[in-house]
């Protein structure tokens, strides 16, 4: 009996080890196909400006100027394709070099991104956390009116409100500082949204026997509410980092001064001049957001527990 | 009588600061002022826009411009393809997603590199992945040289009737991870007693995950559904740089008509569409809405 009990738990173990090995399979298929453009970018971000201008050259040469093109790059694009260089050939930090220590606009626009990106997620998460306790927890005359408008002002396209937005930027006088990129990401809607829907989860009857208890809701909300919204705030904060991190439109109308200008706006417009240190840029702006979610990634690995948490 | 009045109006005093519309006052005023003057009121002067016939001093004229609006061939046709791509994309990708966040939840070989992995397309600037997409899809890029390859001649895959597939291809490349994440933090926030107390009760895995995983993930999936679309109008970014202004006509969306209009100073015609399209997704959003409330009782 027992040699047939053990026999059978082997047989099973077995069948998962298959199944996790498939699944292993599937998923690395998965990841090559979603990080290939990645890749692509680091290993370009390797190589000499003029390695990667000569391997593009069949698809930047069509496109510019035919005065202005490089011999070179016109002898080389004609009729040819783009043969992709998964290796560079001759790997190379001069990028890196350049854009570090030679162009000191790549980190002060980077140092601008930061100082942008970090009080708007910081904000938004405070901001979202009282208002999303206040929609999921608290019980209110509008509640549900108001949080429905929330929802639409989030799904209006940017160009329709800009115009009302510069106006209303201006009658504050915030034109041209900081303050008008930080303050509208600040107060974002979607961080409220999320933050509602998580705490959704929380059972009523959790916050009521607390209050029964004579807790207050401050102290409901950081204790019990909060804890088990860890993995909410978590994904906030690396939603909230990548959306304000990749902005392009506000701070090109808000902004006018270049310097003031974060990293993203300088990305999204290289010319072809800049595409030797475009993938070397593109790493390192990179860089950030993925220590962010390597960092964030950890709260979502355990679920929460009721029982751990007394009512 | 006369304490006794004090008392009465200490306890509706205390009862006062108690009361949940009192805290949900002081909870929700930050937010509510932000939103208000950065959102709200912009809203409110778009509206007003779509009303009159020039922004500037403009006469009202109601209903006019969404009457024009309608009868413009370019916009039927961007409401037609929004749709169209709305309607493949959103849910191909939100199944997508929660698949790969079910997989990813319980602990597998390297999890947290697949995460990562599956993130890193949101990050990517887009200028650079641009780049990356003209390489394969440009008149001399990759996939021309390997169509070559099998005799298929060349041709440019952002004019032909190709050009929707790759938006799509894109769009389900940027946002899996997006999805993704709020999915596993949606599958985190349920509590694991609720699978011991099913599990001992005899409840099978597909059960387990029929009356537990999908019932709790209700309020995610509305916000998944919703940040979808909103993702799926930013698609936008990325075609606009790829086909430029007036790309292919099954590419042309809303989002180009709306860029356009703005280019063109068009102002009213710009906010009237956009209010329609936001009714129309408004009262899909009241839908789910009533759907959501109804599954929440369950909880």
């Amino acid at each position: 009996m027992e040699l047939i009990r053990r026999l059978r738990e082997r047989k099973a173990s077995i069948g998962s080890t298959i199944y996790k090995s498939l699944l292993t399979l599937l998923l690395l298929m998965l990841v090559v196909a979603i990080v290939f453009p990645i890749v692509i970018t680091v290993t370009h971000s390797f190589m000499s400006p003029s390695e990667i201008k000569i391997e593009l050259a069949p698809i930047l040469g069509a496109k510019s100027d035919e005065e202005n093109a490089d011999s070179l790059v016109k002898m080389l694009s004609e009729g040819e394709y783009v043969r992709l260089h998964w290796v560079s050939f001759q790997a190379t930090l001069n990028a890196y070099y350049d854009i570090l220590l030679r162009q000191p606009q790549f980190l002060f626009l980077f140092w601008n991104s930061m100082k942008m990106t970090i009080p708007i997620v910081a904000g938004q998460l405070m901001v979202s956390l009282f208002a999303g306790y206040a929609f999921s927890q608290l019980r209110f005359r509008l509640r549900e009116p108001l949080f429905f408008a929330y929802i639409v002002v989030m799904l209006m396209p940017f160009q329709v409100t800009l115009v009302p937005n510069y106006i209303m930027a201006n009658w504050m006088g915030l034109i041209n500082s900081e303050s008008s990129i930080i303050l509208p990401g600040i107060f974002s809607a979607f961080g409220v949204f999320l933050m509602r829907q998580f705490m959704q989860a929380v059972p009523y009857s959790y916050v009521e026997a607390a209050r029964m208890d004579g807790a207050g809701h401050f102290t409901i909300m950081l204790t019990i509410v909060l804890p088990m919204c860890r993995s909410g705030m978590a994904a906030l904060a690396v939603l909230a980092f990548i959306d304000n991190w990749n902005m392009v439109e506000q701070p090109l109308i808000f902004l006018m001064d270049a310097m003031k200008q974060p990293l993203s706006v300088y990305l999204s417009y290289i010319n072809e001049e800049d595409i030797g240190i475009a993938f070397t840029a593109s790493v390192l702006y990179m860089l950030p957001a993925i220590l962010l979610m390597l960092y964030a990634e950890k709260e979502l690995v355990e679920g929460v527990q009721l029982s751990g948490i007394k009512g | 009588m006369f304490l006794g009045k004090i008392g009465n109006l200490r306890r509706w005093v205390v009862r006062m600061i108690r009361s949940d519309g009192t805290h949900a006052a002081i909870f929700l005023i930050p937010s509510l002022v932000g939103v208000t003057i950065f959102f709200f009121l912009p809203f409110g002067i778009g509206f007003y826009y779509s009303l009159v016939d020039t922004p500037i001093d403009g006469k009202f004229i109601g209903i006019r411009n969404y009457v024009d609006l309608l009868g413009n061939n370019s916009f039927r046709r961007a409401i037609w393809n929004t749709f169209l791509f709305t309607v493949l994309c959103v849910p191909m990708n939100m199944l997508l997603s929660l698949i790969l966040a079910s997989l990813l939840n319980g602990r597998v070989f390297g999890q947290r590199w697949f995460r990562i992995a599956f993130l890193s397309p949101l990050v990517i600037p887009v200028a650079s992945i641009v780049l990356i997409w003209q390489i394969f899809f440009d008149l001399n890029g990759i996939l021309n040289n390997w169509m070559n390859a099998w005799g298929v001649a060349s041709k440019d895959w952002m004019e032909g009737g190709s050009a929707l597939y790759i938006a799509i291809m894109i769009y389900v490349w940027k946002n899996v991870g997006y999805n993704m994440l709020l999915f596993l933090a949606g599958l985190q926030n349920i509590p694991i007693d609720h699978y011991e107390a099913a599990r001992i009760d005899g409840a099978g895995r597909w059960r387990q995950w029929r009356s537990i995983t999908l019932v709790y993930l209700t309020p995610t999936t509305f916000f998944v559904f919703i940040m979808s679309i909103i993702n799926s109008f930013k698609v936008f970014r990325e075609t606009y740089m790829l086909a430029g202004p007036y790309p292919h006509p099954s590419l042309y969306m809303l989002q180009h008509f709306m860029n356009n209009m703005f280019q063109q100073l068009d102002y009213q015609k710009m906010t009237s569409a956009a209010f329609m399209m936001a009714t129309v997704i408004v009262m899909l959003v009241m839908i789910l809405f009533m759907v959501e409330r109804r599954f929440s009782r369950w909880l």
